[in-house]
């Protein structure tokens, strides 16, 4: 049989109702949880761009998070980390849960937020200091008081970086190159010894000699940290993720959840059309 | 396959992400900055209300009077109306002179010179000028002016030099403005066929004109306020007798209102420190009526395009 | 129908001679500019050196500045504006830089609706205004009520210098703490920084090089700066040689009103004109290197974005 038979012979169901909570995807995998997302929306003022987005984020894995343009693919990511604080306008509803606390709670400082769950930006954006002061950065500022030097050295091991940049650590890190920039952006999320990186379409920017380091150095990270990344290049979320959730946006242009499963499954035989018309290419 | 994780952990994971305790760096910060707000903000409400307390018995008892009367060593009998005069017409000089040729600096600058190292020599050049003290500005009224051209110590002078004073800042305000135009309208009107001269003319000085004006009419009142180049060409700082026509007063001693109040500072009667109060009261109002128009204005005509 | 030669798309005569016209008289009013740059260096280099030729140098020398009886120590003048310059900034240091810190990282609209304003108010205040002030209410309330000091003072006149150039420091690194771009903020909050971290530790130092331009313009406006010092520092009639901020002094600007006005008059009466232009060089000379060292930082602030 060919796929497209396959696809045929397998009946196409939507896996789950919106707003129900019957067939949530209990995320994959048998590591722990870390984000519990239920019915979480977020608005700008009275626009919402996200609509009741129920998943789960499990340990140690890659979650992929694609979709087309514009919808709310980065809205959802910045939820995780509470940079959506940010913008004025920005609210929200629902629950995301991490390692079960509420992370909107009244009472919880985005600041420590932040430090435990890390993020890396499209364009990479070395603060114009050295190399070593850009990954010492986070923890001066959280107060670190071990070996300095330590920490900054293992950081760049483990952003694939350290061999690269180990004789020049008093240089401008903007005078690197931007795949290196990128690593060095790694570096500097990683060296506050966070629990979790996300990684808002890293490689973009980047030609596709760095974008592939990019993705062996998220194959190494993810047996430290859990990794969840917002990319628009399908093939990319193809070869490096583990998890797949697929966004899309309504009528309304509010984004949600289509479906989430493993990256295998969603690229060979997703449940739902839209997931197989976007992986095929018909539209986004 | 555990779900979620067991409730002491995610109590301790609650706690930290609770916070540490009191940033007390971050209020230090905060107590910094609103101490210096509260400072300038303090001072110039300081300042402004000390002149007027002061400048109230001449306003409130003579103020017509004070307007209209002539210099005078007796302060019950001093008035400003020889400075009003001065001012307005040393101001009206510097608009006729300093404006045309400013803007015509700044034309030439922004649509006619290619950029060569020339151009950007003359653009240097200009800024340069621009942060020259002013009374260096009075040193070239005196020296060329005054003593070369051998026109003595006249009002034509002193708006001559306060035009020269004023022309970097024109032509700096009026170049922005300029390059503010979109090139959409320039292309559009050299694609219709119109010579460089007619697409300023017609397309890109009106669209730039309230930055133009608003630039000019600020530099203007700065001009309003300039003492020390007028000291240097010569503008009268003590008491002159009154002048008969036009052509007397530009041509005749001549002072203005910032050099009547240097004048009135030094003198040690008490009553002209009421005097002198009163005429910074008249010299602020007037700048800031300006400063005020110019601003609404170019809030009004920024809205239509 | 006539068909269209080469001949038909010349530009026609009138046109074409309209259009070189305008171009002339604009290029005419570019090269003024540098005409008065060269008038200017031209006139302070010709008299001082007419100065330097007549004057017996070792008065350049000597106990202190005393024109009427031909003593001409230029350290008591450079010191003199250098003290007061120097408490000029350590007012319009701190208050320019914090207010513009707040203006940029911390002020919500409301606030900032109300002290940009009164900033440029604050700007728009003539110097012989802030030269009253001094005399009257800082010398008294300030500096008088907690030492001996006399009323006239370099202290109160540095400190009025302070206010006069605080909105310029201001606004000028506000404008470097602006133009730092926003991704670096957002990596700094991203790593868990927080308001006060971001501000103090990221964008004050990538905006560094606009802040160090601020000063330097600050510097060079306060060591320019006229009516003030005339006003409120005294020494009208000379001076010794003093650092003591508590004492009257002379500034360069000072010594030339002085000089001008005639309070001054000195021995070989020639000599009173070309030290005139001697002080003026000197004060050019300081101002330029400033304002040349200020482009340079400004300079290096484009480089880096």
């Amino acid at each position: 049989m060919t796929i497209t038979e396959q696809r045929q012979a397998v009946e196409v169901r939507p896996r789950m109702t919106i707003g129900t909570r019957e067939a949530e995807p209990v995320g994959v995998g048998d590591t722990q949880v870390v984000f519990d997302v239920q019915a979480f929306s977020a608005y700008y003022g009275s626009f919402r761009a996200l609509k009741e987005i129920t998943f789960q984020i499990r340990e140690h894995q890659i979650t992929a998070i694609i979709g087309p343009s514009g919808c709310g693919k980065s809205t959802l990511l910045r939820g995780f980390n509470r940079m959506n604080d940010l913008v004025q306008s920005a609210h929200s509803d629902g629950q995301i849960l991490y390692h079960g606390v509420d992370l909107y709670a009244p009472d919880v400082d985005p600041v420590e937020v932040r430090r435990r769950i890390g993020m890396v930006f499209q364009k990479p954006n070395p603060f114009p200091k050295s190399i070593y002061d850009n990954v010492a950065f986070g923890p001066r500022v959280a107060g670190f008081k071990g070996d300095m030097g330590e920490r900054v050295e293992q950081s760049l091991r483990r952003a694939a970086l350290w061999d690269e940049v180990k004789d020049k650590l008093t240089t401008p890190g903007t005078a690197l190159s931007g795949g290196q920039q990128q690593r060095l952006c790694i570096a500097r999320a990683i060296a506050v010894e966070p629990d979790v990186i996300l990684m808002d379409e890293p490689c973009s920017a980047l030609d596709p000699v760095a974008t592939l380091r990019i993705e062996e150095l998220m194959h190494e990270l993810k047996q430290n940290y859990t990794i969840v990344i917002v990319t628009h290049n399908m093939q990319q979320a193809a070869r490096a993720s583990d998890v797949t959730a697929f966004l899309t946006m309504g009528e309304d242009r509010a984004g949600y959840l289509v479906e989430m499963d493993s990256t295998d499954k969603i690229f060979t035989r997703p449940e739902h059309r839209l997931t197989e018309d976007y992986i095929t290419g018909r539209f986004g | 396959m555990s779900a979620t994780t067991s409730p002491s952990a995610s109590d301790l994971v609650a706690l930290r992400l609770r916070g540490g305790g009191f940033d007390w760096r971050s209020y230090v910060l905060h107590g910094a900055m609103l101490l210096a707000m509260v400072l300038a903000l303090g001072i110039l409400i300081v300042l402004l209300a000390d002149v007027a307390v002061r400048a109230l018995p001449v306003l409130t008892q003579r103020p017509i009077e004070f307007l209209t009367s002539d210099l005078s060593s007796r302060p019950a009998r001093a008035g400003i109306a020889q400075g009003l005069e001065g001012s307005l017409l040393l101001v009206l000089f510097v608009a006729v002179l300093a404006m045309p040729i400013g803007v015509g600096a700044a034309v030439y600058l922004e649509e006619y010179a290619r950029d060569t190292r020339v151009t950007r020599f003359v653009r240097t050049n200009i800024r340069n000028l621009a942060g020259v003290p002013a009374i260096v500005y009075g040193l070239l009224g005196l020296a060329v002016f005054v003593t070369l051209l051998g026109l003595g110590k006249i009002l034509i002078v002193g708006g001559l030099t306060l035009a020269i004073l004023v022309l970097p800042i024109v032509v700096i305000t009026t170049s922005e403005a300029l390059r503010a135009v979109p090139a959409s309208i320039r292309e559009a009107a050299l694609g219709v066929g119109a010579t460089r001269w007619e697409m300023v003319r017609s397309h890109v000085l009106p669209y730039a004109a309230p930055g133009i004006l608003t630039g000019t009419i600020l530099s203007l009142a700065r001009a309003f306020g300039e003492t020390a180049p007028l000291l240097m060409v010569g503008a009268v700082a003590g008491t002159f007798s009154a002048h008969g026509g036009l052509i007397d007063q530009l041509t005749g001693s001549y002072t203005a209102l910032p050099t009547i109040v240097f004048n009135w500072v030094g003198q040690p009667q008490d009553e002209f420190r009421s005097l002198t109060a009163a005429t910074i009261v008249v010299l602020v109002a007037v700048i800031l009526l300006v400063n005020g128009t110019a601003i609404v204005l170019r809030n009004r005509y920024d809205r239509r395009w | 129908m006539t068909r269209l030669t080469a001949l038909d798309l010349r530009v026609a005569p009138r046109r074409r001679r309209r259009e070189s016209a305008v171009r002339i008289a604009f290029a005419a009013a570019a090269g003024l500019t540098i005409v008065i740059s060269a008038a200017i260096v031209l006139s302070l280099i010709g008299n001082a050196l007419s100065f330097i030729a007549k004057v017996d140098l070792g008065a350049l020398w000597s106990d202190g500045w005393f024109p009427r009886r031909g003593l001409y120590d230029i350290k008591t003048i450079v010191a003199g504006t250098l003290i007061i310059a120097g408490i000029a900034m350590l007012v319009a240091a701190p208050l320019g830089i914090a207010t513009a810190l707040y203006l940029s990282e911390y002020a919500g609209r409301r606030t900032r609706s109300i002290l940009k304003p009164a900033l440029e108010l604050l700007a728009a205040i003539p110097s012989v205004v802030l030269g009253f002030f001094a005399l009257t209410w800082i010398s008294p309330n300030l500096i008088q009520a907690f030492t001996d000091a006399p009323l006239f003072s370099m202290a109160s006149a540095g400190i009025a210098v302070g206010i006069l150039v605080t909105p310029l420091v201001s606004s000028v690194a506000e404008d470097a703490m602006h133009a730092v771009p926003d991704y670096l903020r957002e990596a700094s909050y991203g790593l868990g920084a927080r308001r006060r971290t971001t501000s103090v530790r990221v964008v004050v130092p990538a905006a560094v090089s606009g802040i160090v331009a601020a000063l330097l313009l600050g510097i060079s406006r306060a060591i320019g700066e006229t009516m003030i010092v005339a006003i409120a520092a005294g020494a009208t009639g000379g001076s010794l040689f003093s650092v003591n901020p508590l004492a009257p002094g002379q500034t360069m600007t000072a010594a030339m009103t002085s000089l001008a006005i005639g309070s001054d008059q000195v021995r070989g009466a020639a000599l009173t004109f070309e030290s005139l232009f001697f002080v003026g060089l000197l004060l050019f000379l300081m101002t330029l290197t400033l304002n040349l060292a200020s482009e340079a930082f400004v300079r290096r602030v484009r480089r880096q974005y």
